[in-house]
């Protein structure tokens, strides 16, 4: 063979060789995860520097809805620990489902100070709009309907709710002033650009059902090796810090409380 | 059934409002030479473009408490218009407003100078040969735009979902009601809702391009 071919054959073998050292995984995640999968994903990032993660931010359901029909996520972190169940028997995981956190419901508000509040204080006419997140879908909606349930507000607020499609939309309805408060996620409250303002009151978790959040490794990633590092990541001392830095309570610690 | 009857009432609202407020824009940009012309029309376009969750994020802080528009409705002891019907009527006003002026704009200028020139020798004042003349011969133009700017309000969804909150009877209207029974898996609801807004757009759309041919001819 001719030099220059040979040549030519080995940058050929080395340009298709590259890519593939390289690994990618895409991330769905439950939008009350925003602030902390951001700072998880960027400490991933350092150690594995050659390789690419995205991350997708949205509703837990609609991500269950999409990856049934063949959405190229490769790991699902679901703010409802039913949502991978229900994929997991329907034969979409490669993976057992795994708890990783419980959430928290807080009050928040960017115009007054909400950790002078508590659930009663909705009762107040002056508070003319209260944002949640949509209970009809989303596990932080349903919590929040539940908590004002559990403390017989719900009548007296219902008709001032508005519902956000998420638990990040309804915190932004909160952020822009259009709502004067709102039952958001903690991990959201306790964001650095939402945390400077009004501050938050937390609501006794004994007002609603746990919210129980898991994740599994979608069937499509089986043989992905870096969805399998990000998994093992996962349990990594420095990850579960992260999670209880924003406020998150994890498995194994949450029944010491 | 609520859904579609707020999503009704929202969509002939505003084709209202736009045939007032749009009529007198689309007669402007028709007869002018001025150098306005240029801008104002790309200025009315731009709802074309712009993807609703641009004008949706805009229109939420304008009206929000603390914007301009939210200050003074404030001021005017309205209140904020978020989350309510009128601040989707105002929303959707602007959404649509290309929707109206331009098809309105394209049946003045067909009309050319000269049925205006004849009605001015008749001593018809401006505003006379305006109504006499050149609204029953722009009429094929104010009703496409009509039907154009009323099922495009229907369509509405991005906007909607961004200052509307999602309120039942207020601001939850057909579209945003179809994403919600998506979003709950409910997809019987989904799909009859979703039925009956497409048979409408079918029918809208049918009727439309009947009209046209006919309404060529009339010109």
């Amino acid at each position: 063979m001719a030099p220059v071919a040979r040549m030519l054959l080995a940058a050929f073998c080395l340009a298709l060789a590259a890519p593939a050292a390289a690994e990618k995984i895409t991330i769905a995640a439950a939008s009350d995860l925003k602030f902390a999968m951001d700072e998880i994903v960027a400490d991933f990032r350092k150690a594995n520097r050659a390789d690419t993660v995205e991350v997708i931010y949205g509703s837990s359901g609609k991500f269950h809805t999409q990856i049934q029909q063949g959405a190229p996520y490769d790991l699902y972190f679901s703010a409802d620990i039913g949502y991978p169940r229900e994929l997991a028997t329907g034969g979409f995981a490669a993976s057992e489902v795994k708890r990783y956190a419980f959430g928290r419901i807080v009050l928040w508000s960017a115009t007054m100070d909400a950790s002078k509040m508590t659930l009663a204080s909705l009762a107040d006419p002056k508070i003319t709009r209260i944002a949640i997140a949509n209970p009809r879908h989303a596990p932080y909606g349903k919590r929040a309907q539940e908590a004002l349930r559990a403390s017989g507000l719900w009548d007296k607020v219902e008709p001032r709710l508005v519902y956000g499609e998420s638990i990040s939309h309804a915190a932004q309805f909160v952020q822009t002033g259009a709502a004067q408060v709102g039952i958001i996620a903690l991990s959201l409250a306790l964001n650095a650009g939402l945390a400077g303002k009004g501050g938050y009151w937390l609501i006794p978790d004994k007002l609603h059902e746990p919210l129980e959040q898991g994740y599994i490794i979608t069937k499509r990633a089986a043989a992905n090796p870096l969805a399998k590092k990000f998994d093992a990541y996962m349990g990594s001392a420095q990850t579960r810090a992260t999670m209880v830095k924003y406020g998150f309570e994890l498995p194994g610690e949450a029944a010491r409380r | 059934m609520q859904a579609i009857w707020l999503t009704v009432r929202l969509a002939g609202i505003v084709t209202l409002i736009l045939l007032v407020v749009g009529t007198p824009i689309a007669w402007g940009l028709a007869r002018t030479r001025a150098w306005w012309k240029v801008p104002v029309g790309a200025v009315v376009a731009l709802p074309l473009v712009l993807p609703p969750s641009v004008l949706g994020f805009y229109l939420l802080l304008a009206m929000g408490p603390q914007g301009p528009v939210g200050r003074l409705t404030e001021a005017l002891g309205v209140g904020a218009l978020p989350f309510t019907f009128w601040g989707l009527v105002i929303a959707s006003v602007f959404y649509s407003l290309p929707f109206m002026v331009q098809p309105l704009q394209t049946a003045f200028e067909s009309i050319g100078e000269r049925p205006l020139e004849v009605a001015a020798t008749l001593r018809a004042s401006p505003v006379d040969a305006f109504f006499t003349v050149a609204v029953p011969l722009a009429l094929p133009g104010f009703i496409t735009a009509s039907i154009l700017t009323f099922a495009h309000t229907v369509g509405e969804f991005g906007v909607v979902l961004m200052i509307g909150g999602n309120v039942p009877g207020v601001t939850r209207v057909a579209s945003v009601q179809i994403y919600d029974h998506v979003e709950a898996l409910d997809y019987l609801q989904a799909h009859k809702l979703s039925l009956v807004m497409l048979l409408f757009s079918f029918i809208v759309l049918l009727a439309l391009y009947w009209w046209r041919p006919a309404a060529r001819r009339v010109g």
